[in-house]
């Protein structure tokens, strides 16, 4: 299948019509999707709409957007005005957002045509996609296990060939585990990088908007289109601060002299296969010049703890603004004010996301708040400086993405704490806010992908994928396809 | 093992998070939520005496801009979802009773 860019370049070349590429994605989900089950919602209509109004461009002689005419899909908790935007719950299953999130409105503006909406761990707490509420995703190397979240029905969609690209969400590693359990690049910018305007939120000072992709330079490309200041979205980054660069511009240009730090103890605790294939892409790397430095992170170890006392926390804040009043489900059995709030909320969130809500509460509640939740902020900056302190010795930090390949579906839905855990890797990069990227680099014995991850300072994107450029020019990992 | 959080915690917190848990909810949280929590309790072996507080990686603080009229979403659109209205408001049962005296 073509990618991004090679269909992008056609279509702006008048050689492909919109009309036509989108039409044979939809035929594509129609045959693959009942085995994939990565989308919540298509916007048929609303695409072929948009197709043709790019291939009325062209035809024209208009100049074209860098996405003309190109299908994606996006996670289903950014807000658009077509369609529903549900977050995989039962409580917004009806919901529809009365605006598109700015990274919708990018896609429009340089003509994307948006295809659907993929499916989630409800309110994208979960890192396997179980937790949705309304639909089990499979994933496309062996839909018999799950394509981790929680995008997970993003990183399927790109994997299954289901969409030339896709956005996704990214709180404690939920766009880099399932670029990684499904064999494709997914890149979690800085925080502030990409605004936060219209996107459901869970954990509001982790979250961050990002692209899944077949390459290295699909992501480049999305995230020219989604990264930059939105007044709208006060923790957005202005231009003066961190200016937005052209990451296409450099991108095939290697990094010179580049030192990669690794944490040798991290490495350790990964399955087998994965510290292979680890060890391996740090070969590809040293072959071209570049010095492996050993450091040491005291504080990753404590990223999990930390992570789910602060990502809890605030998600019990952001999720009580489902009372059962203003949208959302509304339980027909409530007699009073207070049951109007308490049953609509029982009824309709799932058990992942009702856990998470009790432990937020209670870390936030009289008499926990210093030993829980100020412990973990302050736990947080320690985080923050082990990555700070290895960004002095090296230009960035590679480790696996996830300790293991694609697990099956059911395999670790009794144990909440073992689901948590399977975060290891990912977790701290979200509480320091740096930048991290998941790129394939290579297969289990079970033909199942796994991911390398390579983390920068902030707002270093443009580096992050030029390194990551590096390994991708030189491997074809990322060229292999399921078989579906 | 030891229960960090019994039934009782459940329910007191479940009704600060306004939710309205089953009794099978109840159990099934409470050994979930100790577990998790102690877990979580590792952080106690590190000493952060003297360490700020970091609830944001960005140095970013109060954000301000002219307070200017722009226009909003219309009563119309923001009504749009409610599970239950009535003209121009959201309907929802009564809150005080009748002999509040309000």
């Amino acid at each position: 299948m073509e990618t991004l860019k090679q269909l992008r370049d056609k279509i702006a070349a008048g050689e492909v019509k919109s009309v036509d590429a989108v039409k044979a994605i939809f035929e594509r989900i129609d045959t693959i999707e009942p085995k994939v089950g990565a989308y919540l919602s298509l916007c048929k209509e609303q695409a072929m709409t948009q197709a043709k109004a790019v291939d009325a461009k062209i035809a024209a002689g208009e100049s074209v957007g860098s996405l003309a005419g190109v299908p994606i899909a996006i996670k289903d908790n950014m807000c658009t005005t077509f369609g529903t935007t549900t977050c995989a719950s039962k409580i917004l299953e009806n919901f529809h957002a009365p605006y598109n999130a700015h990274v919708v409105e990018k896609l429009l503006a340089s003509d994307a045509v948006i295809i659907g909406k993929c499916n989630l761990d409800e309110f994208a707490m979960g890192s396997s996609t179980e937790n949705s509420g309304l639909k089990q995703t499979k994933n496309p190397w062996d839909t018999t296990c799950v394509p981790g979240g929680s995008s997970g029905g993003s990183a399927a969609a790109v994997a299954a060939g289901l969409c030339s690209g896709a956005l996704g969400s990214d709180t404690g590693g939920s766009i880099r585990q399932p670029a990684s359990f499904c064999g494709v690049v997914g890149l979690k910018p800085t925080y502030g990088r990409v605004s936060r305007y219209g996107l459901v939120a869970y954990g509001s000072s982790l979250d961050q908007i990002g692209p899944l992709t077949q390459d290295v330079t699909d992501a480049a490309l999305l995230l020219n289109v989604v990264a930059g200041h939105d007044e709208r979205d006060s923790t957005s980054i202005s231009e003066e601060k961190a200016p937005v660069q052209d990451y296409l511009a450099e991108l095939d240009t290697p990094v010179d002299g580049l030192k990669i730090a690794t944490v040798p103890h991290l490495n350790a605790g990964a399955d087998a296969s994965v510290q292979k294939a680890v060890e391996a892409a740090l070969e590809v790397y040293k072959q071209q010049g570049a010095e492996i430095v050993e450091i040491e992170m005291p504080y990753f170890d404590y990223a999990v703890s930390a992570y789910y006392v602060i990502a809890t926390a605030e998600a019990s804040s952001n999720l009580a603004r489902y009372d059962g009043v203003h949208y959302g489900h509304r339980s027909r059995d409530a007699k009073d004010y207070v049951e109007v709030y308490s049953k609509s909320r029982d009824e309709a969130f799932g058990t992942e996301v009702k856990r998470r809500i009790m432990l937020g509460t209670y870390a936030l509640s009289s008499g926990y708040y210093d030993a829980y939740y100020l412990k973990a902020l302050k736990v947080r900056n320690l985080i923050r400086q082990d990555f700070t302190k290895a960004f002095e010795q090296a230009d960035c930090l590679m480790l696996p993405v996830s300790p293991t390949t694609a697990f099956k579906i059911g395999e670790k839905t009794d144990d909440p704490l073992q689901m948590y855990l399977a975060d290891v890797y990912t977790i701290a990069v979200n509480l320091a806010g740096v930048p991290g990227i998941s790129i394939p680099c290579g297969f289990d014995e079970n033909n199942l992908p796994i991911g390398l991850q390579i983390i920068s300072e902030p707002f270093s994107e443009d580096q992050l994928l030029r390194i990551a450029r590096m390994y991708e020019k030189h491997t074809d990992w990322h060229l292999r396809k399921p078989e579906l | 093992m030891a229960t960090k959080i019994d039934e009782a915690q459940v329910r007191r917190v479940a009704l600060l998070g306004r939710l309205e848990l089953s009794d099978e909810e109840v159990t099934q949280f409470s050994g979930q939520l100790s577990a998790i929590v102690e877990y979580i309790e590792k952080l106690n072996e590190l000493h952060t005496d003297g360490v700020e507080p970091l609830a944001h990686c960005l140095p970013v603080h109060n954000v301000l801009r002219e307070d200017v009229p722009r226009p909003s979403l219309s009563n119309e659109a923001a009504l749009a979802n409610a599970p239950e209205r009535e003209d121009e408001y959201f309907k929802v049962p009564k809150i005080l009773d009748d002999n509040s005296g309000a």
